[in-house]
């Protein structure tokens, strides 16, 4: 209709933007990529944040009597902050500079925090502060972390371009919904000051421990209203400018898988999200208003009966949290299927295999995963009838992503592999996801999860899916989308110096919590299992994992080099589609300019004509008639 | 730069983004209330034993808010039909009829709440109460969500009224939308907790 054709600067005229300061154009930006980059320096911040606290974590479950080095865990933020600090100066430029800022405040707060003689007496973590660290760990990674950076970051910057259009449906909530996570995260860091430190009744906060717990709970719970609020209006967002904004020919079978990713992710949000946010009122309302929601009667504790009304249920918590915390797992998980199938296609040089079945499969994980949450509570006596009901719907939902996976690695075959290093994190995403996925299985089954429940294997089978699945998805992401931003390529030899290095410690840090697992050892042990008898003989991985953990942080330097670096001094890419893609998000000016393309958009194709015989060249963009 | 299809459809879903957004929104909304619903089920299916809310509550009250909501439904529906009709004065009444029927049905419930409040019955005494002042409150706090939305359109809001009426006029049916749900929280609300 009125698709007024954007974004040459000689029609200037017509963005305000343009005209507007530095406030309105980087910091309360309307354009969806500017809002989908702070998105992502913010999401990759955080990630950084809960990786500290998870290394100081792993000393103490390595050594549980040894003081900690703590001026060693705080170099490491400390130097790349001054180093950023120093670029920053020397190049005038304000995002250098904050960043430098930033990872100085990190390197700080860990300094303040090793040093203080209450939290670390003789440099030995109180047990109370690994508990909270281990809570906000869970809860940065995953609410502050990946899901900002995948669907907030690559979603908000990506999904505009690919569908061709000119911003999101609702710019205005775009950029709400990064304030919100913005104040969600401040109010997450908050917690980490007030009396009785940060919120320590783990990422999941179940009843009634989380009900008695010190005040960093209730902020925590205040932080998630904040979240819940954003990835509502977030998802809103995608959904309307998914169905009403694509292009004129692009059809929903025509779409990039990426999208489809993303379509199906929101519908998770969008639904699931709710219910937390809905418990999370009642537990505010126990904490604050002192009713009894999820305290039962008769509760003793430390040798006292609480005195509180009773009659609730400590269950009914575990029921509404695990229906927002399994659709998650797919919020997860999907758009980094939708990364890695981008990548695939456009280094295998040839269309994916069976992008319909992905489709398919993936509306179909979509809504399964809203019925099989209490696979995480057979341990909680429901009752076998439930137990087989969710086991079946477990089993049922593993087909669709058995589906997507082979999908992706038979895109392989028969393909002229391109071994760029968003390959190379893309081709390794699919064993690793697939090792997260297959462990899943025995958790999924009621028999095996009783010898299972509450393991170290757990905490193997999740972060195999999340870190060296879902994590290195997003590494593949941004070193294949960076040129399009930026207008230069990253390093290839540091890329590949991260690759390489990521991928032999993620497997050092993730691989023995599985044979730990298997051996009995349960997770959220302050000495990493060392009173335990049956622990013994697996005790000595502690300082493997450990170690891995500390080498993944010290392979991060080059990425985060080479990132920064990049930006002034990498390689200029020659075109505006330096990978020779299909989809339309290459087919702009790069970067690309508010309002994105520089005509209407028409789609005359499907999302991967790559090696079409008697075509002009080895791929054909979506746009080309 | 302008976003397609803000006022006018888009001809193969027949939707403007606004519309789409808002049940969308609603969507989630549903879910809100429905986990909250559910565990209020939950809660009294495991209960010893569970009060019926008309020997607690003051039915005759809740059922006068029932008659004051389902009327600012009726108000809202014919604020939009004056917008269609292009008579911005009568939009304005109805406007302001809805929006005093949002204060009414407050000012019932803080009357309500203080003669609970008076008899030292608070959230804190039992499951019923915690369930009744949590779910009313969180109906509470969208009417008065509704209520800011709804003055803005009276008021300030209506200027857009002179430039892009038809624009106005989709805005006002998608506050409208949300009104109504409010009502049918309500509606729900009102036999949950005051009649079972």
């Amino acid at each position: 209709m009125q698709h007024v054709a954007a974004a040459t600067p000689a029609a200037a005229g017509t963005h305000h933007e343009e005209h507007a300061g530095f406030w309105r154009t980087y910091v309360f930006s309307l354009d969806h990529k500017v809002i989908g980059i702070q998105y992502m320096m913010t999401a990759l911040l955080f990630l950084f944040l809960g990786f500290t606290l998870m290394m100081l974590m792993r000393w103490q479950i390595a050594y549980p009597t040894k003081g900690i080095p703590g001026e060693w865990f705080a170099l490491l933020p400390a130097v790349i902050g001054v180093a950023a600090l120093a670029v920053g100066v020397y190049s005038k430029r304000r995002l250098t500079l904050l960043v430098g800022l930033l990872f100085g405040g990190i390197a700080w707060l860990v300094w303040w925090m090793v040093s203080d003689e209450v939290l670390f007496p003789e440099g030995i973590m109180l047990p109370e502060l690994y508990n909270s660290f281990g809570a906000m760990h869970g809860t940065i990674m995953i609410f502050l972390g990946v899901v900002p950076l995948a669907v907030g970051g690559f979603g908000n910057y990506v999904v505009p371009l690919q569908v061709g259009a000119p911003d999101m449906a609702f710019p205005k909530l775009n950029m709400m919904s990064y304030w919100s996570y913005f104040v969600g995260g401040l109010v997450m860091l908050t917690s980490f000051f007030v009396p009785g430190g940060a919120a320590n009744s783990g990422w999941t906060s179940y009843p009634p421990l989380a009900d008695i717990a010190t005040t960093g709970q209730t902020v925590w719970l205040f932080g998630m209203v904040f979240l819940i609020t954003s990835s509502l209006l977030g998802s809103v967002n995608f959904i309307v400018t998914i169905v009403q904004l694509r292009a004129k020919g692009l059809t929903f079978m025509r779409l990039p898988f990426f999208v489809w990713a993303q379509f199906v992710t929101s519908f998770l949000l969008l639904l699931a999200f709710p219910p937390l946010e809905g418990a999370a009122i009642l537990q505010l309302m126990d904490r604050l208003a002192g009713t009894s929601f999820f305290l039962p009667s008769g509760l003793v504790i430390s040798g006292q009966v609480l005195d509180v009304a009773g009659g609730g249920s400590p269950l009914l918590w575990q029921h509404l949290f695990w229906f927002l915390a399994h659709p998650e797992v797919y919020v997860l998980i999907l758009p980094a299927m939708g990364i890695v199938a981008e990548i695939i296609a456009n280094n295998t040089r040839k269309p994916l295999w069976g992008y319909r079945s992905l489709v398919y499969a993936s509306i179909f994980l979509g809504f399964m995963s809203f019925i099989v949450w209490a696979h995480h509570m057979f341990m909680t006596g429901m009752g076998t009838v439930i137990s087989t009901f969710f086991q079946t719907t477990t089993m049922i939902i593993s087909i669709p992503s058995v589906i997507i996976l082979s999908a992706l690695i038979i895109s392989l075959w028969g393909g002229s592999i391109r071994y760029t290093v968003p390959m190379l994190f893309a081709i390794a995403f699919l064993p690793m996801f697939g090792i997260g996925g297959l462990t899943g299985l025995p958790l999924g089954l009621a028999p095996t999860d009783i010898h299972l429940h509450d393991t170290y294997y757990v905490i193997g089978h999740f972060h195999y899916v999340v870190a060296p699945g879902t994590i290195f998805a997003l590494f593949a992401g941004i070193y294949y989308w960076y040129p399009k931003v930026t207008g230069r390529m990253m390093n290839e030899t540091l890329g590949k110096i991260h690759f390489w290095g990521s991928l032999v410690c993620m497997n050092g840090i993730f691989f023995p919590m599985l044979i730990q697992g298997l051996a009995g050892v349960s997770r959220r042990l302050y000495d990493g299992g060392a009173q335990y008898a049956h622990a013994q003989n697996v005790l000595q991985w502690n300082e493997v994992m450990s170690i891995s953990a500390w080498a993944l942080a010290l392979f991060q330097i080059p990425f985060i080099l080479n990132f920064f670096w990049s930006m002034k001094k990498g390689r200029q890419v020659e075109s505006d589609n330096p990978w020779g893609a299909t989809t339309l998000e290459w087919q702009t000016p790069t970067p690309p300019p508010h309002g994105n393309f520089t005509s209407i958009p028409e789609v005359y194709r499907g999302p991967y004509e790559y090696s079409v015989p008697d075509a002009a060249k080895d791929y054909t963009p979506q746009n080309v008639p | 730069m302008q976003i397609p299809y803000t006022v006018t459809t888009r001809p193969d879903t027949g939707l403007h983004n606004a519309k789409l957004g808002i049940w969308l929104f609603l969507a989630s909304e549903v879910m809100l209330f429905g986990s909250l619903f559910s565990a209020y089920i939950l809660l009294r299916v495991a209960a010893v034993e569970w009060p019926h809310g008309s020997q607690l509550l003051n039915v005759p009250l809740a059922f006068i808010n029932t008659v004051i909501l389902i009327g600012s439904s009726v108000t809202m529906v014919l604020s939009w039909a004056s917008l269609k009709m292009k008579d911005f004065a009568k939009y304005r009444r109805y406007m302001g009829l809805t929006i005093l029927c949002g204060f009414g049905f407050l000012v019932v419930k803080a009357f309500e709440y203080g003669a609970k409040f008076s008899h030292g019955l608070s959230p804190a005494e039992d499951l019923f109460y915690a369930t009744y002042f949590t779910l009313t409150g969180l109906h509470g706090l969208h009417v008065i969500g509704g209520i800011i939305v709804n003055t803005y359109f009276w008021g300030p809001g209506s200027r857009m009224w002179d430039t892009e009426p038809e624009r106005f006029t989709n805005r006002v049916e998608v506050a409208g939308l949300y009104w109504h749900f409010v009502d049918l929280v309500w509606i729900f609300l009102f036999p949950t907790l005051y009649l079972l």
